[in-house]
């Protein structure tokens, strides 16, 4: 909601609806003056100008709302687990998908590790990529650390299907520290080949990482890629090693929580280019 | 010597879950079974069998299995007659579907393990080690980074969730004996289900601290065989044995058989002796997990580093379980640091000791 009212775009905030009439979100909408509704999804059915929607509510409830956003003729953008659509990466795919009615957004730690997954990918072919996400404990709210298994299976699946891995694998960690940590990724990509170009690699990653700062500013690599033998199922190999710091643009949420920021700066991000879309608007904008 | 009435405590070996870390990940089949056979032989009554970083555990963060586990679980369960196998899980790492696959090559007993801040996490897999009929275990690791009454708010919530018993991790090796008889206590107070307590040796406290924790009526205590585990080990299963024997409160271990099977079987298949050397010492004063001693050793040696300082920092930055990439990011920090400096000095920080949390 904050990412919209700051840089609406193509877009235009027409309703913020939620379940709850006593909720924080709902209160805060209403004194902005933004439409709101407390009984679901209905209001925003019934409302034929809305045409794009962003889901944030949980992978069971997505479930139900799908077909009716579906049947009503609107985009889902979908933050929730379900992915009853494909999934998306904005700088990976998202181009692929925007005659689609439904996408999904995989998970926060999808998001900041998949585009350099697929940075790596499209140099040399991806035998097996690793993602170690450490998030605050502050930042992960009840319903990750209820589904923490599909944080892990959604992500793997992500680096698969988007990223190009042959075999993906991922890791949560909350960290308690106080102060808290700023949403922290670690990626480990094993090529299927020795036969690569370590400068095109670090190429495509500095290109890639550009592209994420375009709607994610806080997103940046520590370091230059470290390339390291390590023991492996496939005797010893090169693993490339990028550590990832996504800082939250601290919009309304605090600048730790990385690991939301991203989410809904991707739903931001979807958003707009369906918009553009829909507006018959071709031309790439800058952010 | 308290006056209290002690009792027996259970005994789970864990030589072939947390002795992996010291074993580069690389136990055979052959390995576990003549460990396995030996341990039930002596009447140790649950050996954990696992990845050192619990179930799906294999991986670049923490090193790939030689064999996979799950042979190794089902090599362990058909070896065992009377003793049960449990498996150690980390939500996060492994998920119900590799639990699922535990369960199925033979595990009765799953400990599930978490930060010490962090039991919400483990609801779900709870819950459906409870659903498959088995014997669960809370773990709550880096238990010195908390005080007693907050572990106790944490071990209730896994209590809540189906833990048949909690523990006490002190995963870092950091905590001294009365560290351990506060933490112990304020579990045995608040829970009505069992409380348990696992060692590291950093300190040189693994012994000592597990007799604090019997003393204060843990019901159920971690060894393995030769002390093998992360860090400066474990405390040893034939120690514990030993000790409780003269203590009076043996709970049905042969003595001597345990000494045979760590000093003829273990020890000629470790790498090294674990004990309490200048790195290992370094994790338990700073407070880091026990595991991260490899690996920063590996990352030390790749950059011309000092283990040492590398730890001290991943202390400072409050590192938890699992986070063995900061180890690679903390060297590259102190890298950048040192090149930003050269010319202007030896600046050098103080070490920081990490007190445990009250």
């Amino acid at each position: 909601m904050y990412k919209l009212l700051r840089n609406p775009g193509h877009m235009e905030l027409a309703m913020f609806a939620g379940i709850d009439p006593q909720s924080e979100g709902i209160a805060r909408a209403k004194k902005l003056g933004i439409p709101t509704s407390y009984e679901g999804i209905k209001a925003i059915l019934e409302d034929p100008e809305i045409r794009i929607v962003f889901d944030a509510t949980s992978a069971k409830a997505h479930v139900r709302h799908a077909k009716m956003l579906r049947e009503a003729g609107k985009i889902a953008i979908d933050l929730t687990p379900a992915a009853r659509g494909p999934y998306v990466v904005p700088p990976v795919n998202l181009g692929a998908h925007l005659d689609k009615d439904n996408v999904n957004l995989i998970t926060c730690g999808g998001q900041a590790t998949i585009p350099l997954v697929h940075a790596v990918h499209r140099v040399v072919p991806v035998r097996y990529a690793e993602i170690v996400s450490t998030v605050a404990s502050k930042s992960a709210g009840p319903g990750t650390r209820q589904n923490i298994d599909e944080f892990t299976f959604t992500t793997a699946h992500g680096l698969e299907a988007i990223g190009g891995a042959e075999q993906g694998k991922a890791i949560i960690i909350l960290n308690p520290a106080e102060p808290p940590i700023i949403m922290r990724n670690t990626v480990y990509v094993i090529p299927a080949t020795e036969e690569f170009d370590q400068g095109a690699i670090v190429a495509s990653v500095d290109q890639m990482v550009a592209e994420v700062q375009q709607y994610v500013p806080g997103y940046r690599l520590k370091d230059a890629p470290v390339f390291d033998r390590r023991r492996t199922p496939w005797g010893e190999r090169t693993v490339i090693a990028m550590l990832l710091e996504v800082e939250g643009a601290g919009d309304f949420l605090p600048p730790y929580a990385g690991n939301l920021d991203i989410m809904t700066s991707a739903a931001w991000r979807v958003g707009e280019l369906f918009a553009r879309h829909l507006l018959g608007i071709r031309e790439e904008v800058a952010a | 010597m308290t006056a209290k009435t002690l009792k027996p405590p259970r005994v789970t070996d864990t030589t072939l879950r947390d002795g992996s870390h010291a074993m580069r990940h690389q136990f055979t089949r052959e390995q576990v079974r003549a460990i396995v056979a030996a341990l039930d032989e002596a009447g140790v009554p649950v050996i954990e069998v696992t990845h050192g970083d619990g179930l799906g555990g294999s991986s670049i963060q923490y090193g790939f299995s030689g064999t996979s586990e799950l042979d190794l679980i089902e090599e362990a369960a058909k070896t065992a007659k009377r003793a049960k196998i449990a498996a150690l899980l980390l939500p996060g790492i492994g998920t119900r579907k590799e639990l699922a696959a535990a369960i199925e090559r033979g595990i009765t007993v799953v400990r599930i393990a978490t930060q010490c801040t962090e039991a919400d996490i483990s609801e779900q897999h709870f819950g459906m080690a409870k659903e498959m009929g088995l014997e669960t275990v809370g773990f709550l690791m880096m238990a010195h980074m908390r005080p007693p009454e907050f572990l106790a708010e944490q071990a209730a919530m896994m209590e809540s969730y189906g833990a048949d018993c909690v523990y006490i991790v002190d995963s870092a090796g950091a905590m001294l004996p009365d560290d351990v008889r506060r933490r112990v206590a304020a579990l045995k107070e608040r829970l009505s289900v069992q409380v348990g307590f696992h060692a590291h040796n950093n300190l040189g406290l693994a012994i000592g601290n597990t007799l604090a924790a019997i003393e204060e009526g843990a019901d159920q205590v971690d060894g393995c065989l030769r002390g093998l585990g992360a860090g400066a080990g474990n405390a040893a299963t034939e120690l514990i044995a030993a000790v409780l024997d003269k203590l009076g409160i043996n709970p049905g271990l042969d003595v001597f058989k345990l000494m045979d099977a760590a000093e003829y079987i273990v020890a000629p298949i470790m790498p090294y002796q674990p004990i309490p050397d200048r790195d290992a010492i370094t994790i338990g004063y700073a407070g880091v997990y026990s595991t991260f001693l490899l690996h920063a050793r590996h990352i030390a040696a790749e950059f011309g580093l000092d283990p040492r300082e590398i730890l001290v920092e991943l202390g400072r930055r409050q590192a938890v379980a699992g986070q063995e990439d900061w180890i690679l990011d903390v060297a590259l920090d102190i890298l950048r640091r040192k090149r930003g400096a050269e010319g202007a000095g030896d600046a050098r920080e103080p070490a920081a000791a990490e007190r445990t949390a009250d």
